[in-house]
């Protein structure tokens, strides 16, 4: 057993420009305990865990490890005392072009090589894979990190965080992009880690049946403040979900029912060039919402950006009200009335660098020029402001940079954006990942809004209760092909979770 | 706590110091080599010597506003030195050889420079050679075609062909216009407004800088990014050949590699323009006044005798620290 460690933060307060992030937040974790820390987007949770990771020096407050006072202002300090954080992002925590081994050992290889200057290979590739074997994860340790699955790069990175000695470990939304299998699995890690190793473990998630299942302790954020920290059997989700948004919420979306018209939208037999569709053919009717789901690479954001021209079509049509689309590229899409949110949304969906009216403007510029092409910069102030506020958009103004909003707020300029363009077909691509639960509310109402306009929606997602929630009707994908139908009034969890499986009848 | 506090403070203060250099940096350097150079030369101050400057800059403003739009699309064009050379040798040759006259001569010596931007453009979108690596390789071609054009020597009036054949043609008096002050230091600012007014003000050039900045998100959103991005290639050579053509204009004959010297002010013209009043942006003012300021320096120090062969030590500093005052940033 290791020694017992404790860690307190104290009064930390952080500003960026025209926010205040957090304000004197108080916050424990102690060895040998999963620590929940919730709270909606933007409420403050990634940024206090980046403090404690050491990404963010210039917070106000006090650190103490085990009660003596501590100055972490740079990752290293963070890492002389143990403590670990893997960020949400694991793409940019890792690089894609060296192997498993070295990505694993890369802490060990860049702070304890000191004085030494030729690699032995054959130990980074043995302690590598001892400390993969302590996960609980095969994979062939000179496997490139660029051909591994989003989860199998999360164990990567926790593999990582264990090499170096481990006090603390701080997982910012691990379970976001993982399939049930894959999360039950890190909870096993989580447990081990925790009750054999010692090891403290903060575990950030929007998915609040997790949170009750892994954790003992939990502390509540909002709006920068902590608004409770408590033990967990304390709290039922209908409270957790109250002290988070600060007010009542009915647990589910009331589905908005839209006249359901003709088909407009028809795929038939589609292929994608590199087999990353198969043989796909479904169809959409005006105001329907359909979902199409599968557990996390079945092939269904490969089915969304073919549609959208982003992936190269190999055979198959796709035809808009009867009529044919040539699906060259997103440029074709967006002109023959085909809008795509994608799932990465701050790769792909926002430009973080420009403010909020030049990302909701950006696919219908064409409507805010004069002469042969001059912007109207008013014009396009007016009508963002006018979508901001029907969206709720939480921002000070249109000219903020994107940057600074959360990723619920991140996520609704990302939907807003299509909104203004104006299309007949909006496919959504998991846009609910890191989004709190008021922000998914609106979310919604937003899809149900467009439903009710006669447009036709397709929902992919692999949350199935989301897809019950929303839908008309649902596809189910499996290894990159729709294998059943189902319309939602039907449907049950079980039975569609079965087709995910692959299951077959 | 009240420590914690302090230093907090001390902190922004020092970092809103940085700041405010690196907005206004590039100005407070030109107003205090003014004073400077003034103050040290009387002969310095004369507007005669401003009007030098001026004139002196209008070459290399030009190739660096095509820089400039070359880098709005985070790439970077290397060839425009070469560009610049190339379109010298033609209009020469098309003067002295072939006896053309000043607006053919013109039209002729953009369309067919024009070549380095489909090859560019063909290595960086088509092939995806990255935009450096790529324009460097074109950047040598160029320079090749260029002297093989004029069979390795160089072109003035007069002169006979390298094979002998006398040459009759003459460089029209007009054109030699385009190569003095006031009409070169007009055409430069001509040309400045309009790619100002088209990166700033037009549908097209917010998309250059959308390519740019995220290039994935900017095709998710329906913007044919590859069209863009070959749209700013092609300005970056033709305004490069531009101003090759003042710069034939300026010296009334082809020599060899002309262009290339202009390269590096040039480079070093756009990134000081990155910062100038925060825009944190390739623009084409900024890109104007980090060319007055390389032109303000050469100027000053030839006027206090720094011998010329060390003055590429002082453009190269000057290069290093715009690319300093570009990139650094606090950690944040």
């Amino acid at each position: 057993m290791e020694p017992k460690h404790r860690l307190d933060m104290k009064g930390i307060s952080i500003e960026f420009p025209g926010v205040k992030a957090l304000d004197q937040v108080d916050f424990s974790v102690q060895s040998g305990e999963i620590h929940a820390l919730v709270g909606a987007n933007g409420a403050g949770k990634s940024t206090l865990m980046k403090i404690l990771g050491g990404a963010y020096g210039h917070y106000q407050g006090d650190i103490y490890f085990d009660g003596k006072k501590v100055d972490i202002r740079y990752p290293a300090d963070a890492k002389a005392l143990g403590i670990d954080v893997v960020y949400q992002e694991v793409d940019t925590a890792l690089i894609p072009y060296l192997t498993v081994a070295e990505n694993i050992m890369l802490d060990k290889m860049a702070n304890e090589m000191k004085g030494k200057h030729f690699i032995r290979w054959g130990d980074i590739h043995r302690s590598a894979q001892e400390v993969m074997k302590q996960v609980g994860i095969q994979l062939d340790t000179h496997t490139l990190v660029q051909d591994l699955t989003l989860a199998q790069k999360q164990m990567v990175l926790i593999a990582r965080a264990l090499a170096t000695n481990t006090n603390f470990l701080v997982l910012d939304e691990p379970t976001a992009p993982l399939s049930q299998t894959e999360t039950e699995e890190l909870f096993r890690l989580m447990r081990d880690l925790a009750q054999n190793q010692g090891v403290g473990i903060v575990f950030i998630s929007h998915r609040l049946p997790e949170i009750f299942e892994i954790c003992e302790n939990i502390t509540i954020l909002r709006d920068g403040k902590v608004v409770a920290e408590t033990t967990i059997d304390q709290l039922t989700q209908q409270k957790l979900v109250e002290l988070m948004l600060g007010r009542r919420f009915e647990e589910t979306y009331p589905k908005m029912q839209a006249p359901i018209g003709d088909v407009i939208f028809e795929v038939r037999n589609l292929n994608e060039e590199y087999g990353r569709v198969r043989n796909v053919s479904f169809s959409v009717r005006s105001g329907e919402i359909v979902g199409i789901t599968g557990l996390v690479g079945a092939g269904k954001t490969e089915l969304c950006k073919t549609l959208f021209g982003a992936y190269p079509i190999q055979s198959g049509e796709i035809l808009l009200n009867g009529k044919p689309l040539k699906m060259k590229s997103p440029h074709a899409a967006v002109q023959q009335g085909v809008a795509l949110v994608p799932e990465e949304r701050r790769k792909e969906g926002v430009l973080v660098e420009e403010p909020v009216f030049v990302n909701l403007t950006l696919p219908s510029l064409d409507r805010f020029t004069r002469g042969p092409a001059f912007v109207d910069t008013r014009a396009e102030r007016a009508t963002a402001r006018q979508v901001i506020q029907d969206l709720g958009i939480r921002t000070p103004s249109e000219n903020q940079k994107v940057a600074y909003l959360s990723g619920g707020n991140q996520q609704k300029v990302a939907v807003g954006k299509w909104l203004i363009a104006d299309a007949e077909i909006y496919i959504f691509d998991e846009p609910t990942k890191g989004v709190d639960v008021g922000a998914k509310h609106d979310i919604f109402e937003l899809i149900g809004e467009l439903a009710k306009q006669g447009k036709g929606v397709i929902y992919a997602s692999s949350e199935i209760p989301e897809i019950l929630d929303i839908s008309d009707r649902i596809y189910v994908m499996y290894d990159y092909a729709i294998v059943k139908e189902f319309e939602t009034s039907e449907a049950t969890e079980e039975a569609i979770l079965f087709y995910s499986a692959g299951g077959q009848q | 706590m009240s420590t914690a506090t302090e230093s907090a403070s001390k902190q922004t203060w020092y970092s809103s110091l940085v700041a405010f250099f690196s907005k206004w940096g590039t100005i407070i350097t030109i107003i205090a080599l003014l004073i400077f150079f003034s103050a040290t030369m009387p002969s310095f101050r004369t507007g005669s010597n401003m009007v030098t400057i001026m004139r002196s800059i209008s070459i290399v403003t030009v190739i660096a506003t095509g820089i400039t739009v070359s880098l709005t699309v985070d790439g970077f064009d290397l060839s425009v030195g070469s560009v610049a050379t190339f379109a010298v040798a033609l209009i020469m040759s098309f003067f002295v050889w072939y006896g053309w006259g000043t607006i053919p001569a013109i039209i002729v010596t953009l369309l067919v420079t024009l070549i380095v931007a489909v090859v560019n453009s063909f290595l960086i979108v088509k092939l995806r050679i990255y935009d450096l690596l790529a324009t460097l390789a074109t950047m040598f071609i160029f320079e090749g075609v260029a002297m093989t054009y004029t069979g390795g020597g160089s072109i003035s009036q007069g002169m006979p062909r390298l094979d002998g054949t006398p040459t009759t043609g003459t460089i029209p008096p007009e054109f030699r216009l385009i190569g003095q002050s006031p009409y070169i230091i007009i055409i430069m600012l001509v040309i400045v407004t309009i790619v100002h007014i088209f990166l700033t003000y037009t549908k097209h050039g917010r998309y250059l800088y959308i390519v740019g900045g995220n290039r994935e998100a900017a095709r998710l959103s329906g913007i044919p990014v590859n069209r863009y991005r070959t749209l700013a290639y092609f300005l970056s050579t033709l305004l490069a050949a531009m101003g090759g053509i003042m710069l034939g204009a300026r010296i009334g004959s082809a020599q060899i590699n002309a262009g290339a010297g202009y390269l590096m002010p040039a480079v070093a013209a756009a990134f000081i323009g990155f910062s100038v009043a925060g825009i944190k942006k390739p623009n084409a003012i900024g890109t104007l006044i980090g060319a007055i300021l390389v032109g303000l320096l050469e100027n000053g120090l030839i006027m206090m005798s720094v011998p010329y062969y060390s003055l590429n030590i002082i453009k190269g500093l000057v290069l290093a620290i715009a690319l300093a005052i570009t990139y650094y940033r606090k950690h944040d």
